[in-house]
């Protein structure tokens, strides 16, 4: 035991490779938390008036509701006043193209591994940065737009695209939907808009880089893709943050509308600031993400590979109002340390043979918490809808905690709902079969967590399989007890 | 190659092993045999590294150098090879993977090169043909829904990849039919050459009439208290164990 938790210590203070800070001078709104705020976010922006005016609904609305306490994580109460609600990133004009782009912020992204030249890019991975309220570059615009594909940041979307954006936004989530989503819809500063047309097969991956730079500073974006009748996209967002002493709040929210036999699949690789071994400092990740499959055989699948933040706070959910529509969550949650994660999903079925599957995997270290809530709501005039669901936690050490809260809801005869529950430990015979083979202790862990990842890893696209391996295995080397 | 001098071995408080003296040259194959309890699986764990059990006294002395001083992935690194008695399950890894790794570790270790996809690949099927094992179990999970006689042929599989200049097998024939057994016992005679040495630990004298061993010890109460050659252990079908525990008692 003594040599384990040796290990156990050289591994987790292994410090966060994405800790850096960039000094970028930024344009801020004054701390706090008002009208004006709202209003300030809003003329910064250039909004027009009716975006102004849902931005205050949501305010007023958010001012009438409480922060929810049901979810199973412990954190002090957070003081919505002493946060900055936006932050850009200062830039004398607007930049045109990329090589109008500060290269201090080209620079940021290239040492998070994100070229943002185009010309440099091998991969076929189009690329949208947000670097704390802004976006800064969306690269292949030209390419997809052969294709009629609209992909861009947020506020580019309401100046260029005011009529789709006013249709859809909150289409999914409502502006009242929750406390965090309400927060984000009344200061959202940017995030991604994508638009897929009638038959269009987006021929790249589109990808969003997420970071927040800036100290004090929460980040709210707002992302939106719409996939019209037998279109098909698929979209990874990654997300890093420097280290800080203090909690920084992201409160975002994803928005996936699908219609007829359209199919989004929508990755996520989470990789916040964790915070420190004691638990000091990390991102509160409190995030809303759903799809709605609005069309008859349409499909959406969520796939998240969850590393970092403080706390964790999200379901990833389906709406499967088309018949015949299809839903899926595959997703590896870690925690270590001093981590908290409650994260699962939702699947609603409202349509006729509609399908859905959850495939969960958490995986708890240190004295960390994880959690795995999950719904699983069959409607009255759902026929014949079906729902897999298989939640598996991994256990490493004896501080940590692993969590299940399902609730399964048939409201329709006809469904068939299958739960399936595992909950195991990484053994000393595992590592030492690994040992006698001559593989040392890092790899034996990083070889059987991938293994036990791999349904979910698998779902991932290529390039970002590798680099979700590999975090994995950072993550959690040697916390074995 | 082996020097086992005078191994003293506990496991907290309860001593195993009892002084057992052992040598073993290159080309050689030992039995060791006794009842349920002698420590016969003990000593494959102290020789494969196993934290569980603390060495109190003696020394054990591999090619020259000292393997009590060596970490368990070190040792096997050095050319120390255990076939499992009971072969641990590790989910979504193939053995394919598991052996990739493993093998790449070992070369790391040596100062030789990672090997390229290609080479892995041939290696690989040249000792598939030696062990004659299925090819689709390679990439299925390690030992996940594997029958008892597939687990130990992936065994010998993995001592054929990485070619032990020293192989413990452990109770490999427990659980095995006598056709499994066959093939298991004529998988490790392959791998025979003059320059490597097998351990072999059984119960039962049976697998001895498939690999034919050089020397054949008893071991008893943690010590070996008779070594003999492969005539030794017909006797001891023969006669049982009660024959060796009734001659110590009056002993």
């Amino acid at each position: 035991m003594s040599k384990d938790n040796q290990v156990l210590e050289e591994f987790t203070s292994k410090e966060y490779e994405h800790g850096w800070t960039t000094d970028l001078e930024s344009d801020s709104a004054p701390k706090g938390l008002s009208e004006d705020t709202v209003r300030f976010i809003s003329a910064k922006k250039n909004e027009p008036e009716w975006l102004l005016e849902w931005r205050l609904k949501a305010y007023r609305h958010w001012t009438t509701m409480k922060e929810p306490q049901w979810p199973n994580v412990k954190y002090p109460s957070i003081d919505y006043q002493d946060i900055i609600y936006y932050s850009a990133p200062k830039q004398k004009v607007q930049p045109k193209n990329l090589s109008e782009v500060d290269p201090e912020l080209i620079k940021t992204f290239e040492k998070l591994g994100i070229s943002l030249t185009e010309q440099k890019r091998l991969t076929g991975v189009a690329v949208d940065a947000v670097i704390d309220s802004i976006s800064v570059a969306t690269t292949f615009k030209d390419k997809l737009g052969e294709l009629g594909i609209i992909f861009c940041s947020f506020s580019e979307a309401v100046k260029e695209h005011p009529e789709l954006v006013k249709k859809y936004l909150g289409s999914v989530v409502p502006p009242n939907d929750n406390y965090f989503a309400a927060l984000n819809s009344a200061v959202f500063s940017d995030g991604s808009f994508c638009y897929i047309p009638k038959g269009v097969r987006c021929p790249m991956e589109l990808s969003t880089y997420f970071r927040i730079n800036a100290a004090n500073t929460g980040q709210f974006e707002r992302t939106l893709i719409v996939a019209e009748d037998a279109s098909y996209v698929s979209y990874l967002e990654g997300c890093t943050a420097p280290m800080r002493d203090e909690n920084q709040l992201h409160a975002a929210v994803v928005e996936l509308y699908a219609m007829k036999d359209a199919e989004i699949k929508y990755s996520t690789v989470q990789n916040w600031y964790p915070g420190n071994k004691e638990g000091k400092g990390g991102i509160y990740n409190f995030v809303t993400k759903r799809g709605l499959c609005a069309g008859d055989h349409s499909k959406i699948s969520w796939t998240q590979v969850e590393t970092g933040s403080a706390i964790t706070w999200k379901y990833p959910s389906c709406i499967l109002k088309g018949d015949y529509s299809n839903g899926e969550f595959y997703s590896v949650a870690v925690t270590n340390n001093y981590q908290q994660a409650d994260t699962g999903s939702k699947m609603i079925h409202i349509g006729k043979h509609t399908r859905s599957r959850i495939v969960s995997k958490g995986i708890s270290a240190g004295k960390s918490q994880n959690s795995y809530r999950g719904q699983v709501h069959i409607l009255k005039r759902a026929e014949n809808a079906r729902n897999f669901s298989q939640c598996d936690s991994l256990l490493m050490g004896d501080q940590c905690g692993a969590h299940t809260f399902p609730y399964i809801d048939v409201e329709n005869k006809s469904a068939h709902v299958e739960h399936e529950a595992t909950t195991s430990k990484i053994g000393e015979d595992q590592i030492f079969y690994c040992l006698q083979r001559g593989i040392d202790e890092e790899a034996a862990v990083a070889l059987i967590v991938n293994g036990y990842a791999k349904e979910v890893l698998k779902q991932l696209p290529m390039e970002f399989a590798v680099e979700a391996q590999k975090l994995l295995a950072l993550t959690l080397e040697g916390s074995v007890g | 190659m082996l020097k086992i001098k005078n191994i003293h071995a506990r496991v907290e408080e309860k001593a195993i092993l009892n002084g057992i003296n052992l040598e073993v040259k290159p080309g050689e194959v030992h039995a060791i045999m006794g009842p349920n309890g002698s420590g016969k699986s003990t000593l494959a764990s102290v020789l494969a590294g196993r934290e569980d059990f603390e060495v109190t006294d003696g020394s054990i002395e591999f090619l020259g150098k000292n393997l009590l001083e060596m970490s368990p992935e070190d040792r096997a690194r050095e050319g120390v090879f255990l076939a499992f008695q009971y072969p641990v399950e590790i989910p979504g890894v193939s053995t394919v993977n598991f052996m990739k790794t493993a093998l790449n570790k070992i070369r790391e270790y040596r100062g030789q090169d990672t090997l390229d996809a290609v080479s892995f690949l041939t290696l690989m099927k040249e000792k598939i043909n030696l062990v004659e094992i299925d090819k689709a179990l390679l990439n299925r999970s390690l030992n996940e829904g594997f029958s008892g006689g597939e687990k130990k042929r992936n065994e010998i599989f993995q001592m054929a990849m990485l070619e032990p200049k020293l192989a413990i097998l452990d109770e490999t024939d427990s659980g095995l039919d006598i056709d499994a057994l066959r093939i298991v016992a004529n998988g490790v005679n392959k791998l025979r050459t003059k320059d490597n040495a097998t351990i072999v630990v059984t119960h039962y004298q049976r697998l001895l009439e498939y690999i034919v061993p050089d020397y054949v010890h008893v071991l008893y109460k943690g010590k070996i208290v008779k070594s003999g050659t492969k005539e030794l252990a017909l006797e001891l079908e023969a006669k049982g164990y009660d024959w060796i525990k009734s001659e110590m008692e009056v002993a």
